[in-house]
């Protein structure tokens, strides 16, 4: 057991409305009467479908095929009939061909779905296989295929396996959650993804605003001298990849660099809880966590949800709405996705939906920058958001170029801070977009 | 005291005097050769270095000219009436190619089509299609949020009160930057001559398409079967009209039961 206090520099400190959920007990949501499975759960190329209409299929059977290296298995989380095999609504505002399956109540589990053994007996390839085979993917929300994280380049050394249990986004706590109730699968998480990388040292951050969750995991980890948990700074984004390796390791992600070149590899503790089931279970990722909150909730709460399940249905679940809300974001309040409908089926990296009231998710009108630069001093990437955003705005995408803007991470702390209520990190986004774009049109 | 003015006076004098000389003969040795016909060009051209022809400015433009490497009716600001006086100082003749204008291949206003839901962030396009592609229900339509207008040099693309961008043919120089601009990539070019339009950039399926906007190309083909012509092609569940073909006899336009297909007949007349 090693305790150790450590951060990254710049950040802010937003209200964290953590309470709303942290003392509740977390619920298993109710059995869904239909699900609706996108074929596009995870980052990368999205699955084809191997199943059609009027097939039965039961829990984890495999119902897409991954189509490409960047991709992942998916898995029926219910047993049922396919109703239908069509293009429907996607958390990311486009229409995604998904798997429609009526759930017989039954949950009748598929033959294919057994434990895998002892961790002791498993090679790092076929913990590798393990993890490919159940669909598991980057829980924390951008849903990255985890056995591509596991697979780096022969040239880029691996030394430590970071998981990522800081939780920095306010409103959630969906990891929180996951650690005080299962540390225990989270560590030996932990493991299978050391020896699937053949290394020996692991550490786990956790914000310290998680008394609990800290406690619980020290109390799991026993005496392990390879695993360190560390107890970070409560401060926004604590969670982002690079800052956390920065706070734990002090290593820094070199600009246009991936964690995997400085010998890092980060997973979100949801990832290893996932990874730790379809191991002992052999239970392919067909459920995770998430928090139902924000002030226009009747009754906030957190649930265990299958995946394919409507976050209409969590609503209702949750007493419906106190007021109708004015936005709804898949995720949380800095980086989540506004949803123009609650019709979407809840996907694997959705972490939380949080329904905001008229007064709570206003709009500030922007106003002339005062050169004050609190957006310099919180950026967590050292750059200059305020130059950025102006290059942005006079469509200088080659000046945003050479002031890096591809290092941007998007965490929306510039347009938090901004006393003129500037949106920055919104133009420097635009810029990133054009930046790739033309990159591309250059090849 | 008469001396002690005159030796300062003397010196700067006869220093100017060398310098002078030595300035004229480097200017004469050291000249670089330019062609006679740069300077004539840039007088015609209209100077607003849009860099529509695809050279960096004017200047560069008219360098290119004279070279041979651009062809005289490049510019598309100047138009036809330059291309002949460039033609005249470059002792050849324009092939005389016809005159093009952008035009925004869209009606979806508020009123013809649906919103998916309201949107309160950054009045630009560029950063509304980050948001879930733009609020419009209609994927492949004008968002009306001004990237266009902005770019343009010529002042010649507005934004009406209806939310979508309209293009004024009598500013318009088919300079393109609006058409590299905008995120749908719902403005392209047309021939000026022409009066009848597609104005759908819909590549939705019929029944998406009538949900969505009630002036939207539903792909019912009746263009396709009516066109005496022959000059309406079908792809990618749109319409799509071939304007050499094309005689603007206006069957389409009063054939089309959703008004997609719009038709200008003040061309009709000024054509024939």
């Amino acid at each position: 057991m090693n305790m150790k206090h450590s951060t990254f520099r710049g950040g802010i400190h937003p209200p964290y409305r953590k309470e709303l959920t942290n003392s509740k007990k977390l619920l298993t949501a109710n059995a869904p009467e239909t699900v609706v499975i996108p074929m596009s759960l995870h980052i990368g190329a999205p699955c084809n479908p191997i199943v059609k209409k009027g097939d039965s299929v039961k829990v984890g059977q495999r119902i897409g095929e991954p189509n490409g290296f960047v991709s992942a298995p998916i898995h029926s989380s219910v047993s049922g009939e396919v109703m239908a095999v069509e293009p429907r609504l996607h958390p990311n505002g486009q229409k995604v061909m998904s798997v429609v399956i009526k759930s017989d109540m039954q949950d009748t589990v598929h033959e294919d779905v057994q434990p895998k053994g002892d961790l002791k007996d498993l090679s790092p390839e076929e913990i590798k296989s393990i993890i490919l085979n159940a669909g598991i993917v980057g829980l924390g929300g951008a849903t990255f295929p985890t056995h591509v994280k596991l697979s780096p380049p022969p040239e880029n050394k691996i030394d430590y396996c970071i998981l990522n249990g800081a939780e920095c986004e306010p409103y959630l706590t969906t990891d929180d959650h996951l650690m005080t109730e299962s540390a225990d699968k989270i560590i030996y998480g932990l493991k299978a993804l050391i020896k699937s990388l053949g290394i020996t040292k692991g550490y786990i951050g956790v914000e310290d605003n998680k008394k609990e969750a800290i406690e619980a995991l020290v109390k799991a980890l026993g005496n392990d001298e390879n695993i360190e948990i560390f107890s970070l700074h409560t401060k926004y984004p604590q969670g982002s990849e690079k800052q956390l390796i920065t706070a734990i390791t002090g290593r820094e992600v070199p600009s246009g660099g991936l964690p995997a070149h400085i010998g890092v590899v980060v997973s979100n503790v949801g990832t290893a809880a996932a990874i730790c089931d379809a191991i002992q279970t052999g239970m392919p990722l067909i459920e995770r966590i998430v928090t139902v909150t924000g002030s226009a909730i009747k009754d906030p709460n957190v649930f265990v949800v299958k995946v394919g399940t409507m976050v209409r249905e969590l609503i209702d679940q949750c007493g419906g709405f106190v007021e109708e809300p004015m936005k709804v974001i898949n995720g949380g309040p800095m980086m989540g996705m506004a949803q123009f409908s609650i019709d979407i089926p809840v996907i694997k990296g959705t972490s939380g939906i949080l329904c905001l009231t008229k007064a709570d998710a206003q709009v500030a009108k922007p106003q002339l920058c005062i050169r004050c630069g609190k957006c310099v001093e919180v950026c967590p990437v050292n750059l200059l958001p305020l130059y950025l955003s102006e290059h942005s705005l006079k469509n200088d995408f080659e000046k945003c170029k050479k002031y890096h803007a591809l290092d941007c991470i998007e965490c929306g702390s510039c347009s938090f801070i901004c006393p003129a209520k500037r949106t920055l990190a919104s133009n420097i986004r635009v810029a990133k977009r054009e930046i790739i774009a033309s990159s591309r049109k250059g090849k | 005291m008469f001396s002690e003015l005159l030796s300062p006076v003397l010196w700067l004098g006869g220093m100017a005097l060398i310098f002078g000389c030595i300035l004229g003969y480097a200017s004469k040795v050291f000249a670089v050769e330019k062609d006679p016909n740069v300077p004539l060009i840039m007088d015609v051209l209209p100077g607003a270095n849009c860099g529509g022809c695809g050279y960096p400015g004017c200047e560069a433009f008219a360098v290119a000219t004279a070279a041979g490497k651009a062809n005289i009716d490049d510019c598309p600001v100047g138009g036809s009436a330059v291309a002949e006086k460039i033609g005249e100082i470059m002792g050849i003749t324009s092939d005389g190619s016809q005159r093009m204008i952008a035009r925004v291949i869209c009606n979806g206003t508020d009123e013809n089509c649906t919103n998916k839901f309201d949107y309160y962030g950054v009045s630009d396009c560029k950063e509304a299609v980050i948001a879930m592609g733009g609020n419009k229900s209609c994927q492949y339509g004008c968002l009306g949020l001004g990237t266009c207008e902005r770019v343009c040099p010529f002042d010649a693309i507005h934004v009406t009160k209806d939310n979508i961008a309209y293009v004024d043919e009598e500013k318009c120089t088919a300079c393109g930057k609006c058409i590299d601009a905008c995120p749908k990539i719902v403005i392209a070019l047309v021939p000026a001559s022409k009066g009848v339009h597609v104005d759908c950039n819909s590549k939705d399926k019929g029944k998406e398409v009538k949900a969505n906007c009630s002036v939207g190309c539903i792909g019912c083909k009746i263009c396709v079967k009516n066109c005496p012509e022959d000059a309406f092609s079908f792809e990618n569940n749109l319409a799509k009209i071939n304007y050499d073909k094309c005689t603007q006899c206006m069957i389409c336009v009063e054939k089309c039961p959703t008004k997609a297909i719009s038709g200008d007949s003040t061309k009709l007349k000024i054509n024939n």
